[in-house]
């Protein structure tokens, strides 16, 4: 029943994608940094959309535990599990809940989840349906690294993210690029602000279409960014023309966001509704 | 362009057609029969914005000035403004400012008041010639019924423009609002030296970044409170917080923002007011929402029996000099609880049980009765000259099992002399029932060294923490001298 009703939902929203792509075309093409339509590729190579309850279906995902190296190198404050407290598929959703609790040292417990040596791709269309959590120092994130990262550290292997939210700005997105020579604070980014509407309070569609030499990041039916080799410092390679992996995972605090606060709520969750991959031909 | 609107727009396009056509027809063909639909009031957004905008005559309707409303500081100012030509100009009394210490008033709709259904948050913007904090914003306050206040508090002024929010607790609510803007400045973040606010475009605003509501009454907090027969009690701090696009907004708000319910109706019930008539002897929770969010906090009460006052005074009202008593008239009095900083943590105060009122203490270890013009200059009153008073009378209820130790230092100051002279009596614990009112009479000359008493203005009851939870009543001076 879930299948059929997403696939009506998703025929319609094809129309108002058509719809809206003459709204921009006319209306946005001057204020948004862009010059092509909002998607274009659509033969769906392969997609997860969360209908078997219970863990996550490991043909597609991996867990990441724990609490990497310096926080995941960014000074998180979360302990990642795969315990269903902090990650499940539940009624058509994948369900990732960040918690404060006391566990293994950390205050924070959360997850992570990879498609490495599992689903791995180069270039094409890769999008999310997600309702974001929120408040301070809350950070969902949905996005990539370069599959050889094994053999060529971060950030040599490339990272593309295409969807990061910080909670105590709930009307931001923002898509980025990291790479050898812009990574961290120097990576090449892309905001997108809904102005009158938020991300926590529905579901939006997240996305990039990537193909050599540009990444495209969308949200809904707005294409809010295109990066190419030009946006990145002069003399530093791009390292996005080979195959990359998917990450979803919802850190807590951490040098961008900032240390929750006492109007912090918990638990928070990241609710996707699916994730689905168009292939670049 | 129509083509290209959404598909949203297009459907509430077709919906307002539909709904008109069938509005239609209902007036044309059944117009005697059918009821009017409930009237629809103006749904304008604006509240000032170069001129005022559907206000009354007078604009600006102050506070009253025998409460301290400073009426001569608002005007319009063409000079500066945040958007076109004009603003409003507020000359923010100093707190010495003998036509009134603060500024305030309401802003009310000319007509029979507005559809504020729509919307989400009053905005406007603001700015100051220093940095300080204005004391209070909000709207639904008219004057008339002030059915439906909000207030937010506290605001940081800078002395550029600046945006800010007042949201709505429930906009549902507002179908028919007078009262359109409210605020209240005075010179208690300035050190006392006025100044200058500008105020520019307020408008209520449909922001659609305001979300995550979470109302609270009592404070957040899971109140459990001994009720008695006929006494009722009034749910207090009411809020409602949003997060917006800035973070958490927390706004004061109106008992008719909130549905209440008693979990036993025989024992408690609540009006919408948030008003709980006690009953019967039972138990009873109160609880609250806004729409379908359950407001943080709740009232428990455990009702036991009916609330035993202390004996009624008996003396001729000639021979008394009251401080606080429902049998006589009351001397004015600056304080009940002088929230002394920064030591004291003495909290309460008057507390209304049922057409009388006690003062209650909690959480002791001193509190003063203030009623002089030295210690709170601000709020000062005249002392009482006790001369030719002989004693002291006051009956206490202690709320907590006695210990031996305990003990309560009753203290008088005379501020006949500067310093004041203060003297003091303890009141042992052998004096003193559990949950029974004691009745104490002192004389004036136990204080031995209050060698003046013309001018005796505090009262102070110092327990060192020996004694938490105190009930009063009846304290007054009085001459025995036949």
């Amino acid at each position: 029943m879930i299948l059929k009703k997403k696939g009506a939902m998703n025929a319609n929203r094809n129309f108002t994608t058509l719809v809206m792509i003459a709204v921009l075309m006319i209306f946005s093409s001057c204020e948004n940094d862009t010059s092509q339509e909002v998607t274009t590729l659509n033969n769906l190579v392969w997609a997860d959309e969360f209908n078997v309850d219970g863990a996550p279906d490991p043909q597609n995902w991996t867990y990441e535990i724990g609490t990497g190296q310096n926080g995941w190198g960014n000074n998180e404050l979360q302990y990642y599990t795969d315990r269903s407290e902090n990650i499940k598929v539940e009624n058509g959703f994948l369900v990732i809940t960040a918690r404060e609790e006391s566990f293994q040292g950390s205050d924070y417990t959360s997850a992570r989840i990879i498609t490495k040596d599992k689903r791995e791709f180069e270039y094409g269309r890769f999008e999310a349906r997600m309702k974001m959590p929120w408040g301070q120092g809350i950070w969902p994130a949905f996005w990539m690294l370069g599959a050889d990262i094994d053999q060529n550290p971060w950030p040599g292997a490339g990272e593309i993210d295409v969807m990061e939210y910080l909670g105590q700005d709930p009307t931001i997105t923002f898509g980025t690029i990291h790479g050898p020579g812009y990574s961290g604070g120097e990576s090449v980014s892309k905001k997108y602000d809904l102005g009158n509407s938020r991300f926590d309070t529905k579901f939006h569609v997240f996305g990039i279409e990537w193909g050599p030499g540009f990444v495209n990041f969308y949200v809904d039916d707005v294409l809010y960014g295109r990066l190419t080799p030009e946006d990145i410092p002069e003399g530093s390679d791009w390292v996005f023309d080979k195959p990359f992996f998917l990450l979803l995972n919802m850190a807590i605090g951490g040098t961008l966001p900032g240390s929750p606060d006492q109007n912090t709520v918990f638990p928070q969750t990241l609710i996707v509704d699916y994730v689905r991959v168009y292939s670049f031909e | 362009m129509m083509h290209l609107m959404n598909n949203d727009k297009m459907r509430k396009v077709s919906r307002t057609l539909c709904i008109t056509s069938i509005a239609t027809l209902l007036f044309s063909c059944v117009r005697d029969e059918e009821p009017l639909p409930a009237a629809t009031f103006p749904t304008t957004a604006e509240v000032f914005t170069d001129v005022p905008v559907g206000l009354t005559d007078e604009f600006f309707i102050s506070f009253d000035p025998a409460g301290g409303a400073n009426t001569d500081g608002f005007g319009t100012d063409d000079s500066e403004a945040f958007e076109e030509t004009t603003s409003i100009r507020i000359e923010v009394p100093s707190a010495t400012n003998a036509d009134g210490s603060f500024i305030g008033g309401i802003f009310r709709d000319r007509g029979a008041g507005r559809n504020l259904t729509g919307y989400d948050a009053l905005t406007f913007w603001a700015k100051a010639s220093t940095t300080a904090t204005l004391g209070t914003v909000g709207f639904g306050t008219d004057f008339i019924e002030n059915k439906f206040p909000v207030s937010r508090s506290n605001l940081e002024l800078s002395t550029d423009w600046k945006q800010y929010i007042i949201p709505i607790p429930d906009a549902s609510k507002l179908t028919q609002e007078r009262g359109l803007f409210l605020f209240s400045a005075g010179s208690q973040s300035t050190g006392g030296n006025g100044y200058t606010l500008w105020l520019d475009e307020i408008k209520f605003e449909n922001l659609g970044t305001l979300a995550q509501d979470r109302p609270s009454i009592l404070g957040g907090q899971q109140v459990l409170q001994e009720g008695f027969l006929e006494v009722p009690v009034q749910i207090t701090n009411l809020t409602q917080t949003l997060n917006s696009a800035d973070g958490d907004i927390t706004v004061s708000a109106s008992p008719l923002y909130f549905d209440f319910t008693s979990s036993n109706e025989t024992v408690a019930v609540v009006d919408e007011m948030g008003l709980v008539q006690v009953r019967s002897i039972g138990e009873a929770t109160i609880t609250a929402k806004i729409g379908n969010t359950v407001a943080n906090g709740s009232l428990n009460l455990n009702v036991e029996g009916g609330f035993v006052f202390a004996q009624a005074p008996t003396l001729e009202a000639s021979k008394v000099v009251s401080l606080f008593s429902d049998a006589y008239n009351d001397i004015p009095v600056s304080r009940y609880n002088s929230f002394f900083e920064p030591f004291q943590t003495t909290l309460g105060g008057v507390l209304p049980v049922g057409s009388e009122s006690i003062i209650s203490y909690t959480n002791m270890n001193f509190v003063g009765i203030v009623f002089n013009d030295v210690t709170f200059p601000a709020e000062a009153v005249a002392p009482i000259d006790a001369t030719n008073l002989t004693h002291l009378h006051f009956d206490i209820n202690v709320q907590e099992e006695i210990q031996p130790g305990d003990f309560i230092e009753i203290e008088l100051s005379d501020y006949n002399s500067d310093p004041a002279l203060a003297a003091r009596v303890t009141i042992s614990a052998s004096q003193l029932l559990e949950r029974k009112w004691a009745s104490i009479d002192i004389p004036l000359s136990d204080f031995t060294a209050l060698t003046s008493r013309s001018r005796v203005g505090l009262l102070l009851f110092d327990s060192d923490k020996t004694i938490s939870d105190i009930y009063l009543d009846n304290i007054y001076f009085y001459d025995d001298t036949e």
